[in-house]
């Protein structure tokens, strides 16, 4: 494929993820925040994102598996993590699903609290995917020879 | 927008978060701004850093990036989170507040959640500034006007302490001690009406930042 092509296809695909609500705003301001001096800043980040939320997912699994008494403070305060972290990179679809999942531990109801365990790792499996995506073409493009286009806001 | 860059880089950020993803975020948002960045993942890590010892903690100091810079180079701002295990923003906040060879650090508190009574209760606290998270680059034209002030004020601080001094040797101890106490009450005061400003200005509930949604991005 050539390079044009390829760059076209990653502006599709980049809009893609903006309008399909995966990424918001702050993703941008990442982007922002590369430089010629940290070129790899954003997946940098972000692999420390995948980290992270691998870690607090796993103990979110383990936390709400304690029948009969579930610690739901402990509970709050890994999906309070896994909203921060989130939301730092502009993954708004997994920051959403953490904002329902807090109602949920305020309430202590574990069922919904579970629900919302599966739906978070949905949607950080999805997000993963979509960003891994993302990555490999923009690798493609450099080694191509190509530039990763600049998306500008109109303020 | 900011500070020229020759004149930010002068500046010292000491930045606390325990999260080590937004350290790295900070961290760079500073380094775009020219600052000089010590980044550390907690409260008491910070004060080792800034030379305030505890009697409890006697782990040595391992800032987490930047090691380079030397410990005792000087801090001009302080910027925290507020949610950490162990020492949170708000009482490493209070910790520099009350000692006296730090109080005139400028402190800002980041957090994630828009709860007034804890943005009220960090300004009260002698915060200077309370920053939503996730922080843009837009928040950090708020810092410079309080690492100027404060600049200002220690060298006003100096000549007073050398008064002081004078006057120690001099008088009775006591009246010089109204002095700086008149002088306290007033740095409050000017404080507290920068707060107040801090909060309509920074904080009103839609908040002026650009939002992506604002129209889908021209992309070229």
């Amino acid at each position: 494929m050539e390079v044009g092509q390829m760059q076209r296809q990653w502006v599709v695909y980049t809009k893609s993820l903006f309008t399909e609500g995966f990424l918001d705003g702050q993703f941008l301001q990442l982007q922002q925040l590369q430089d010629e001096n940290n070129p790899d800043f954003v997946v940098e980040v972000v692999s420390l994102f995948f980290e992270d939320s691998e870690r607090l997912l796993d103990d979110l699994t383990f936390a709400l598996d304690q029948k009969g008494c579930v610690d739901f403070k402990k509970v709050d305060a890994h999906v309070h993590q896994l909203k921060g972290s989130s939301s730092s990179i502009g993954a708004q679809r997994v920051k959403n699903c953490c904002v329902a999942f807090r109602n949920f531990c305020e309430e202590q109801n574990t069922e919904a609290c579970l629900r919302c365990l599966q739906q978070v790792k949905q949607e950080y499996c999805l997000a993963k995917n979509k960003l891994e995506t993302l990555f490999r073409l923009e690798q493609q493009i450099m080694a191509a020879g190509g530039s990763i286009p600049m998306i500008e806001l109109s303020f | 927008m900011g500070m020229a860059a020759a004149e930010s880089q002068q500046y010292h950020v000491l930045a606390v978060d325990d999260s080590i993803i937004d350290r790295k975020l900070i961290e760079r948002l500073l380094k775009t701004s020219s600052y000089q960045v010590t980044t550390v993942d907690s409260g008491s890590k910070a004060l080792e850093f800034l030379g305030l010892q505890e009697n409890d903690e006697t782990k040595p100091i391992t800032p987490c990036v930047s090691p380079k810079i030397h410990q005792d180079m000087e801090v001009n701002l302080v910027i925290t989170d507020y949610c950490m295990p162990g020492m949170t923003g708000y009482d490493l906040l209070k910790k520099i507040k009350e000692s006296s060879s730090l109080r005139n650090i400028p402190v800002v508190i980041m957090s994630s959640e828009n709860v007034p009574s804890r943005i009220t209760r960090c300004l009260e606290e002698g915060a200077d500034e309370f920053f939503l998270k996730p922080v843009r680059k837009s928040d950090l034209n708020r810092l410079e006007p309080h690492i100027k002030r404060t600049k200002l004020k220690d060298q006003k601080q100096e000549t007073l302490q050398k008064v002081e001094n004078i006057e120690q040797q001099q008088i009775l101890q006591p009246e010089s001690e109204t002095i700086i106490e008149q002088q306290h009450q007033q740095s409050l005061q000017q404080g507290n009406n920068n707060k107040r400003k801090t909060i309509e200005q920074g904080l009103s509930p839609d908040r002026t930042r650009p939002r992506y949604n604002s129209g889908i991005a021209t992309v070229v």
